[in-house]
């Protein structure tokens, strides 16, 4: 699993802000997780304290906010909501579709002080 | 110290923190100094950065790059020393080699006569773009160069780092099940070219390839698939031109 890789990652970038922003210590981290973005949020949770300890988020709190994924269908030109890749387009059944909102994983907000 | 980030030694050891858990609750005063920052940054930013680094490297030296993924065992290395030894002579190759422990495939390829260089990415499970990054530091490819990555055997973690390559190769082995493309959607969605190996076993197994390649289409509608025998040699012709012509059209692109 690579979300112990994916929060050390997140660790660079808060302490890159803390740089930038000019803080001391991070109470809340929120983070986006998009559906299909193949990141499991409990694998994130779990390594999320171990890897912040000691740091400026150290002891913060995690607020995962899950995002829908949206795909666009290349056959009927509607979008449509999708929870798997493996999903078909509910209107016409196609596979041709793009997915245009889901695949992220983002660090959106961070509460400081 | 490292040219090309500052960085001072590979991200891929993981940090152990010395970890003394005193979950006593600090009662945070919640003064005015409490804000909230918008940040809006995605966490697979830096590899693209890195990724995007590499790939103008690649461009910029008409080198050809492949980014071989698949679960332990399904074939990449005997693939590789497939390919290398049934190249021309004069095709020029370089290998980079991912894994969590050991140096035994590097000198699998080392045996053919090509260069290979071992990343052992100890507890990480695939490679990322920084890594491949120092790699062509270390082992410098040639100009208008065919470098072939092999990445940690695992159908999950490396699909979502871009190295920068020109295509995800993925190689799936009939002994896995044709049920994989469903089972791990983001490797066989991020692929180019599914290569199904050790067809030669296909005879002693249930094997349903007319399924694995619907699955494996229901995901990604353009991968192109290849059936291929390592150890017969089977496919190995289609594959080769698939090889050359890719890296033909790479530089006219
Ligand atoms: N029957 C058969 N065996 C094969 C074929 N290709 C590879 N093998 C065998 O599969 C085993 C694993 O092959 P490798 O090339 O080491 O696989 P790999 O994907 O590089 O493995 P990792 O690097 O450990 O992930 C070896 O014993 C090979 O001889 C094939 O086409 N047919
Ligand atoms: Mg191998
Ligand atoms: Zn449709």
């Amino acid at each position: 699993m690579h979300e112990l890789s994916l929060c050390e990652n997140i660790l660079q970038m808060i302490e890159q802000q803390a740089k930038d922003q000019q803080f001391t210590r991070v109470l809340t981290v929120f983070l986006e997780i998009g559906q299909l973005s193949g990141v499991e949020p409990e694998a994130i949770s779990f390594c999320f304290d171990a890897v912040m300890a000691g740091s400026v988020a150290a002891h913060a709190k995690l607020v995962i906010v899950p995002q829908v994924g949206l795909a666009w269908c290349a056959k009927c030109y509607h979008h449509f909501e999708i929870q798997h890749r493996y999903d078909e387009c509910p209107i016409c059944g196609s596979y041709e579709f793009q997915i245009k909102k889901g695949e992220h994983l983002r660090i959106s907000e961070l509460e400081v002080i | 110290m490292c040219g090309i980030c500052g960085c001072g030694e590979s991200q891929l050891t993981a940090h152990t923190h010395a970890h003394t858990h005193t979950h006593e609750h600090e009662h945070v005063e919640h003064s005015a100094t409490v804000r909230r920052i918008k940040v809006e940054q995605d966490i697979f930013a830096k590899n693209n950065q890195y990724a995007q680094l590499n790939r103008e490297y690649f461009r910029q030296h008409g080198i050809f790059a492949l980014n071989f993924v698949s679960s332990p065992g399904s074939g990449k290395t005997s693939l590789l020393t497939a390919t290398i030894t049934q190249l021309p002579a004069d095709c020029a190759i370089s290998v980079i080699e991912g894994d969590q422990q050991t140096t035994l495939d590097a000198e699998k390829i080392r045996a053919t006569g090509v260069r290979a260089l071992q990343i052992n990415t100890g507890k990480g499970c695939h490679l990322d773009a920084h890594s491949i990054a120092h790699a062509l530091q270390d082992q410098i490819p040639e100009p208008n160069s065919l470098v072939l990555i092999e990445n940690v055997g695992n159908l999950v973690c490396p699909a979502a780092f871009d190295l920068g390559e020109a295509y995800k190769v993925v190689v799936l082995s009939v002994t896995e099940g044709e049920d994989k493309p469903l089972k791990y959607p983001d490797m066989f969605h991020a692929a180019e070219l599914m290569i199904l190996n050790k067809i030669d076993l296909l005879p002693y197994l249930d094997f349903d390839v007319e399924k694995c390649i619907d699955y494996a289409r229901r995901i990604n509608p353009r991968i192109k698939v290849l059936q291929l025998s390592v150890k017969t040699g089977q496919g190995m012709t289609e594959w080769l031109q698939w090889l050359t012509i890719s890296q033909r059209l790479s530089s006219i692109a």
